[in-house]
């Protein structure tokens, strides 16, 4: 910097410590006590500023950011107070006088919903079916246990593999002989996969590369999928009690 | 050394009065700070480079205040508030930089 080369002469040999110290010096000039003013309000307001950052929730916030907030603020109570009406209107329909109706029609409609999972009952709609010819018996109860998964992972909400219905608790396993058996039923190849659900996401889940038609074909078998408006699930669970597990009501 | 001590004072009595900042001040208040900054390293600056004159101190750091607090409000009034802000903000904070720079030149020679 040239002002380092060009300092008053009686003070060149001043370091900057000496010059620093002698500009410290006590002094009670009117400058000073200027000085010392502002110094008091710059300290002042500095901390303001902190306080007021670090307490300050929304009020620093911009105009735009504000109103996003408040969109996305009003959108959600939007949703929520049509909700709380739709709750309202079922509370209200229970209570009615021919309640028991309605109760009776929300127990049937969960009944259904229920059953398909639970694989109590045939289910029909959109969804693939995923035929698999297996000539040469290569096709192994973890390749089935992929398919299945990769199906629910796509959306599957009901599906039979020949004449099995699978469920949460279905296992797939390989007899004495070699062939494969589903919850205690032997499969014969071909196998038929059916699914129900939104065929074309279903579909891509099938057959993105190195997924589970791609690892079909290089076991040596052969799969195809079709996708299809009316596929139906036919096959049955039978009812389980539970033995151990009871309803807990609070 | 006064004006030092008057610093910590004025720290001290925010920290103990909890001040809020009014709301008509708040866009202004943190540049009003930062000139403020810039004002009180360039005076260490001059007193470092022998040139120090009280009279300018007080009113660069008046005028700094005046000045930032006046083009944040004009930015506002524009409708580019806050990149006006930003480069208020920048252009005091490379001036602190280079301050520092030659407090530290003139202090450890480095």
């Amino acid at each position: 910097m040239s002002q380092e080369e060009a300092p008053e002469a009686q003070e060149s040999v001043r370091t900057g410590w000496e010059r620093l110290w002698r500009a410290g010096r006590p002094r009670l000039t009117r400058a000073n006590i200027y000085i010392t003013v502002l110094a008091v309000l710059l300290g002042f307001a500095m901390f303001a500023q902190v306080h007021e950052t670090r307490s300050s929730g929304l009020e620093n916030l911009r105009q735009e950011d504000l109103v996003a907030l408040l969109d996305s603020v009003n959108q959600q109570s939007l949703k929520l107070s049509k909700e709380a009406g739709n709750l309202t209107d079922t509370k209200k329909k229970l209570q009615d006088d021919n309640g028991d109706q309605a109760a009776l029609k929300a127990a049937t409609a969960r009944l259904q919903t229920l059953g398909i999972l639970a694989g109590t009952l045939p289910a029909t709609g959109p969804g693939i079916r995923i035929t698999v010819k297996d000539p040469k018996n290569v096709v192994k109860p973890s390749d089935v246990l992929n398919a299945v998964e990769e199906l629910r992972d796509a959306g599957a909400e009901a599906m039979q593999i020949n004449d099995v219905r699978v469920v949460a608790s279905t296992y797939f396993a390989e007899s004495t002989d070699g062939r494969l058996v589903a919850d205690g039923t032997a499969l014969r190849a071909p196998y038929t996969i059916a699914a129900i659900g939104d065929p074309h996401t279903m579909a891509t889940a099938m057959e993105i590369p190195g997924g589970v038609v791609d690892e079909l074909k290089q076991l040596g078998a052969t799969p195809s999928v079709t996708s299809a408006q009316h596929i139906d699930v036919t096959a049955l669970r039978a009812v389980s009690t539970p033995r151990y597990a009871q309803p807990d009501n609070p | 050394m006064i004006p030092a001590i008057g610093l910590v004072v004025g720290l001290v009595v925010g920290i103990v009065l909890h001040p809020d900042v009014p709301l008509s001040l708040q866009p202004y208040l943190p540049i009003a700070v930062i000139a403020a900054l810039d004002a009180v390293f360039g005076a260490v600056r001059a007193v470092l480079d022998g040139i120090f004159d009280d009279k300018v101190f007080v009113v660069s750091f008046l005028s700094n205040v005046v000045v930032a607090a006046l083009i944040v409000y004009l930015g506002d009034q524009l409708g580019v508030g806050s990149q006006l802000s930003t480069g208020v903000v920048v252009v005091l904070g490379v001036r602190i930089f280079s301050n520092v720079a030659a407090i530290r030149r003139h202090l450890f020679h480095a």
